[in-house]
């Protein structure tokens, strides 16, 4: 049933990150296919591959995948990481699509204009540390998980989001102490330890770089 | 069993910024479709209630109950009903083309939703941009899937479905003529009004919510004006 699984998307983080952090977590193995200009992605929607014309796009098990939840779901559903049942699937959803809806906010960061910059990152912060965090302090509280008694995508969703929030805002997990605790945990996982390290497949946070070419490439998006 | 819905609107009320964040998406219509259909009662709370400690998990609505829980979080909602009553197709595979579809209809309905908080100066060029994206990115998509086929995934009815045909009746209230260039959409639209439980929800007088107006804007820039700072 299985083949290679190849990504493409720009070198950079972007909606991809998540994809890549949980094939990791899954145990699988990917290959990457970068583009960087106008040009190659043009060829891409010219293939055909793209369906709305937009990546991320994943070559898996004999298919071309786009729409970032929807491969999520796929990777989680095949590698069970989505619950026993509906109810937990549920629960992994609401939990997942929280950290999805910080996670929309981060990306846009980089893309706002300098002088509504700072507002944008104080209404993220407060979001984060009031309406968000919260949820997840509550929900370990009692458990090693978010959901059920086994890993789920929620936990990785989880994961990943606080990573990204304490790279903007170090000291934001001060306060959570269930949230610390299940990051220790997460990070003795060796598949994320090693995702971790200097040399694996992670990407960078964004930088001048990665904000210009996307804002090339997408630059009928950016009128 | 009875069903509580706590926001009296169409629209799911998490906004948009200049930054381009995406507004998640709610859909009443397809809620309200799965459940009809199955001849469940209904009862709409018309005042904003502000839910009772902790209802709402990451203080947003939509919040609905629901088999004795309650549930935030849009689409963590929509996969549990389609999954519960049979519109998730029949496997892994037949999901991911239905979460793909989906995914891809509720993109548009997001830049639909965020279209009556745009600033006067802007509305034009995103009215213009979210015409080229739908007529050029995404409608010929659907298009596609439905030359071959009455349904957009499988042979049975998905909740992919409920979304291409409540995004393109959105669409053709901003862009009247705008399925005139998708014949099989056009064909997909009279085949889904034809069920019972959309037609009659179409009809006046159903639970379905008008498009957003001058109070719905005011009231949810009032309601959640921390998000508008």
């Amino acid at each position: 049933m299985s083949g290679k699984v190849v990504l493409h998307y720009f070198i950079g983080r972007g909606k991809m990150e998540s994809i890549r952090w949980l094939l990791t977590v899954a145990g699988v193995e990917f290959e990457e296919k970068f583009f960087s200009t106008k040009e190659e992605f043009q060829k891409l929607v010219e293939s055909g591959d793209l369906l709305f014309h937009q990546v991320p796009l994943i070559e898996m098990d004999g298919m071309k995948m786009v729409q970032t939840k929807a491969i999520l779901n796929y990777i989680a559903g095949k590698y069970n990481l989505y619950g026993k049942d509906l109810k937990e699937r549920l629960m992994i959803d609401t939990y997942a699509e929280g950290a999805r809806d910080i996670m929309d906010l981060i990306m846009g960061v980089p893309f706002t204009p300098p002088e509504k910059k700072q507002s944008t990152l104080n209404n993220l912060e407060t979001k984060a540390k009031v309406r968000s965090l919260p949820a997840y302090e509550k929900a370990l509280s009692s458990s090693q998980y978010l959901v059920g008694n086994q890993l789920s995508c929620a936990d990785v969703s989880l994961f990943e989001v606080a990573l990204m929030l304490e790279e903007l805002f170090p000291t934001i997990l001060s306060t959570f102490p269930n949230i610390q605790a299940f990051q220790k945990r997460m990070k003795a996982i060796p598949a994320i330890n090693k995702f971790l390290q200097p040399g694996s497949q992670r990407q960078p946070p964004p930088g001048e770089a990665y904000v210009k070419t996307v804002m090339d490439v997408l630059s009928h998006l950016f009128k």
